[in-house]
């Protein structure tokens, strides 16, 4: 990730980060979470790291130097993650058996899945059973992104007639 | 995007002949095995955009654009959306709560099955159409004369 920050040449820093949504990946199989590492490399290492290489042949290589140092945007960055990290002292413990996420609605998905939706993978029985309406809201999103990129880039056709 | 790969390319040609099948078939593999193994719509959506991204970039765009039109893409992306919202409805009219599916089927666990089957290919089928649509968009911006 640091070099990431230090490096100018952006086909680099996209291809970093392709590697980092591969190791987040190989992360999330190591903790059992197998439907997420999936999304990650499929997503994250493939879609993502192609989009932004499209968008690089679109644009510039590399980025420009700026010579002047600009403060505010430091100080607004550095507020925002103290807040942040100020705001992870009240989370829960790691693997606090207490926790909100244990506690709630999580016991009764485990339990209940099997015989209220009777499918076997539990994150498809959440995805789209119990949290359908969630689901709804995500197609809605990639579908508005769909329509953004087509207003903005779209219709080659439409316009070389004209 | 940069211009179409020659043809004396030959490797490459046939790599991708041979790899593309397979990727369409996992895609569908993951789009209906999602309910017992990981996978669902989202990653096969994107899977299957993956094949058309690579026939695109090996064979080009505008043999690529011949099966996936403009059109084509709009109605599919319009339409899994449309599905996906029919099946809440359905249920809405079938007196229980927004895509609750139970009501789908006669048997409770029938509903949840065909609810969840069908919720999943509508987000299949948007997935992999506004994917297809955003790179064709990039490709063909680039190649403008």
């Amino acid at each position: 990730m640091l070099a990431v920050i230090r490096l100018r040449n952006l086909f680099a820093v996209v291809m970093l980060f392709g590697i980092y949504s591969f190791l987040a990946a190989a992360l999330f199989v190591t903790l059992n979470a197998v439907d997420v590492a999936f999304t990650e490399a499929a997503v994250g290492a493939g879609i993502a790291t192609f989009l932004m290489l499209s968008t690089l042949a679109l644009t510039v290589r590399r980025e420009k130097l700026r010579r002047k140092r600009s403060v505010i945007p430091l100080l607004v960055v550095t507020s925002i993650g103290a807040t942040l990290v100020y705001g992870t002292f009240d989370m829960p413990y790691f693997s606090d058996p207490s926790a909100p996420l244990h506690s709630h609605v999580a016991r009764h998905y485990i339990e209940s899945s099997t015989a209220e939706v009777g499918v076997p993978n539990l994150v498809t029985a959440v995805l789209t059973s119990y949290r359908g309406y969630d689901t709804l809201g995500e197609l809605t999103v990639i579908f508005t992104a769909g329509i953004g990129v087509l207003a903005l880039l779209g219709y080659r056709k439409r316009g070389g007639k004209r | 995007m940069r211009p179409p790969i020659q043809p004396h390319n030959l490797v490459l040609r046939i790599a991708a002949k041979m790899l593309i099948p397979p990727i369409l078939m996992f895609a569908l593999y993951v789009q209906f095995h999602g309910e017992t193994g990981p996978g669902g719509g989202f990653q096969a959506g994107v899977i299957f955009a993956s094949a058309f991204v690579l026939y695109a970039l090996v064979f080009g765009v505008g043999l690529a654009r011949a099966v996936a039109t403009e059109r084509l893409l709009r109605v599919l992306a319009s339409l899994g959306m449309l599905l996906y919202i029919t099946v809440g409805m359905a249920s809405l009219f079938s007196g229980a709560n927004f895509l609750d599916y139970d009501v789908l089927a006669q048997e409770r666990m029938e509903g949840q099955h065909l609810g969840i089957f069908l919720t999943e290919l509508s987000i299949g089928i948007t997935v992999a159409a506004v994917m297809m649509m955003i790179f064709f968009s990039f490709a063909e911006r680039g190649v403008r004369p």
